[in-house]
């Protein structure tokens, strides 16, 4: 698909024989964004956001930089390819700045307390972007013990129960009665077995990533071709190499969907996990500000952590296709 | 592979002889139970070379299977040097009719397997890079099994046997998938290693020719469940030549041993290979 898209814009470029062929899709993206700088700038607010120069500054600026990409892209080499492949996306952003300013802002369709125009977000970026750091960092330490703890030990049970017929008896009907309940249903017995509101939150956090890697890897385990432990038990390997040179890896493609539905999990409790009296984090913040109706920075946390999520989405992804290059037609 | 191999270790090692003793063998099918061995009767003296021939569905990677020790036969026993066969052991090495490559290991990996699962990999690397250059792959050691043919997997799948040096080698239709040319290199490999290592080997083949080629005895099997039809012992000095009269004529007379007219030779394997 995403091949086809640039073909067919690259060969848009070369049909033009001038020095300086347009980028037909650049120069109307640059339109899109000027126009949400323009209308940004030219009517007024109804109510007082601040920082509406500065993202009619930031916009504008954007729409420049296009203007100039929609005659240069094609000299950038891959880099360049990259922007004209999100080329439409481009044009779809531009748009939706002008929608989102003229409903919020200019015209307030979608009022105050509960909506917020774009300026809304970023005034509070500029305002409040140092508390909003800490909260990030407390909210990633959070995360990463949780999350870290959690598929490790959700993996282990998973080989365990995928390989032991013993484990698997007791540990598959328990698995399957538990895995079902929101971790947040657990919030009061975590209170009484956890020293600290952390330790507890932690909790929270790891066993909602960690039961789908349970449950995946021990599908994953339970469902290798028998032919490759014939293959090991031939060449002599003891039943320790067949779980580590043959179960583990013939099951990593299951284990790394468990891990992607335990890291999606983990970002949907992780607000509640930090109600349990943290002093930071994005799920504090968010809350915290709900209390006040300060939609706008709930919003601005919620596009952090957004932003937060789909970064170590990718760098999942990054790893997988180093760890499951070895699949058919998987790259 | 050959390298390793010096006068003295031939004449150390100690080849498996291998008896097969009144072997029934069934498997629960839709509910009922399928008879595949009947009474296999079968003594092969160390250092033979014995060729299985049958027809498809018979039972021959069955029988294997039990005298690798993977399966325990449904009554009868196996013993290999006077011992019960109740599990796999390393010295007795199978070499699966399917290639069954692990295809998250390169084709070095795979092959170096076993060495490594028995911890002698680091003294014997050597033997791996042997190996694959025995069957020809030495380039391809960094390749993952998917982007190998069907052919070069059963090769590799064969370099993975060998490398464990094997006492009793049992092969699966190991040149199955290989065009004419390969198989008679590959055969001719096969044949010097087994010249050389004088180790036990059982091959199961639906070629004719092949076992007629290789093998120092051949034992016919008949359809489901099998019982060995007929025996010959090939005492004739190696290498063999396809068109030796003495070849032809046998061919002739297992063909017609397996119900076929001499002249529907080259059908055996259309029918026994679908
Ligand atoms: N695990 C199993 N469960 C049930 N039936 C089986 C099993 N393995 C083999 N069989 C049956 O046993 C019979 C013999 O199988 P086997 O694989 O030994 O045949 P073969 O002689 O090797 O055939 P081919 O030459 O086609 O490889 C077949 O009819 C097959 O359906
Ligand atoms: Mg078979």
């Amino acid at each position: 698909m995403s091949d086809l898209t640039q073909i067919i814009e690259a060969g848009k470029l070369q049909d033009r024989a001038s020095p300086w062929p347009l980028w037909t899709t650049g120069f109307l993206a640059a339109c899109a964004w000027g126009l949400g700088a323009i209308v940004t700038i030219a009517f007024p607010d109804v109510v007082p956001w601040g920082a509406t120069q500065l993202f009619a500054t930031l916009i504008g600026a954007g729409a420049a930089i296009l203007l100039v990409l929609s005659f240069v892209v094609q000299r950038l080499g891959a880099g360049g390819r990259l922007i004209v492949h999100y080329g439409p996306w481009l044009i779809a952003l531009g748009l939706w700045f002008t929608f989102w300013e003229i409903s919020t802002a200019k015209l307030g369709w979608l009022p105050k307390p509960f909506f917020s125009p774009p300026q809304g977000l970023l005034n509070v970026y500029v305002v409040d972007w140092q508390r909003l750091l800490l909260c990030i960092a407390y909210t990633l330490r959070l995360w990463a013990i949780g999350f870290g703890s959690g598929i490790v030990v959700g993996y282990v049970i998973g080989v365990a129960l995928g390989w032991s017929r013993g484990v698997s008896y007791w540990g598959m009907p328990v698995l399957k009665l538990i895995g079902p309940v929101p971790a947040t249903a657990w919030i009061p017995c975590t209170f009484f077995f956890f020293p600290t509101t952390f330790a507890a939150s932690c909790f929270i956090v790891a066993l909602a990533s960690g039961i789908p890697v349970a449950i995946l890897t021990a599908s994953g385990v339970g469902a290798v071709n028998r032919s490759y432990y014939d293959v090991g038990r031939i060449l002599g390997a003891s039943n320790w190499y067949l779980i580590r040179n043959i179960a583990v890896p013939a099951a990593l493609p299951h284990v790394f969907v468990g891990l992607f539905m335990g890291l999606y999990y983990s970002f949907a409790v992780l607000v509640v996990a930090e109600m349990l009296g943290a002093k930071y984090g994005l799920g504090w913040y968010i809350q915290f500000q709900t209390a006040y109706s300060a939609y706008a920075n709930v919003y601005a946390a919620l596009l952090i952590m957004a932003f937060l999520c789909a970064s170590i989405v990718r760098l999942l992804f990054a790893v997988r296709d180093r760890l499951l290059g070895w699949q058919k037609g998987f790259i | 592979m050959t390298s390793a191999i010096t006068p003295l270790n031939v004449l150390e090692r100690r080849n498996i002889a291998v008896d097969i003793h009144k072997v029934s063998h069934h498997f629960d099918l839709f509910g009922t139970s399928l008879p595949v061995l009947d009474t296999i009767d079968l003594a092969v003296a160390p250092g033979e070379f014995v060729a299985l021939l049958g027809p498809s569905g018979c039972g021959k990677s069955t029988l294997l299977r039990l005298i690798a020790g993977l399966d325990r036969p449904a009554t009868g026993d196996i013993r290999a040097d006077n011992r019960l066969v109740t599990a796999p052991d390393r010295s007795r090495i199978l070499a699966f009719q399917d290639p069954t490559l692990f295809p998250w290991r390169t084709v070095w990996w795979n092959v170096a397997t076993g060495l490594e699962a028995q911890g002698t990999l680091e003294r014997h690397r050597k033997r791996v890079d042997d190996a694959l250059a025995l069957v020809r792959l030495s380039e391809f050691a960094t390749a993952y099994p998917h982007q190998l043919s069907g052919g070069m997997a059963q090769r590799v799948a064969l370099a993975r046997a060998l490398v464990n040096d094997p006492k009793l080698l049992l092969l699966d239709e190991p040149f199955g998938k290989l065009d004419s040319f390969t198989r008679m290199g590959m055969q001719s490999e096969l044949l010097a290693l087994w010249l050389q290592q004088a180790f036990t080997a059982i091959l199961v083949t639906h070629d004719i020719e092949e076992a007629l080629l290789l093998a120092s005895r051949v034992i016919v099997l008949s359809d489901r469940p099998a019982r060995i039809l007929h025996e010959l012992t090939i005492d004739l000095d190696y290498p063999r030549r396809r068109d030796d009269p003495a070849i032809i004529n046998l061919r002739r007379e297992i063909a017609g041993e397996l119900g076929l007219e001499p002249a529907d030779a080259p059908n055996i394997q259309k029918r026994a290979v679908s």
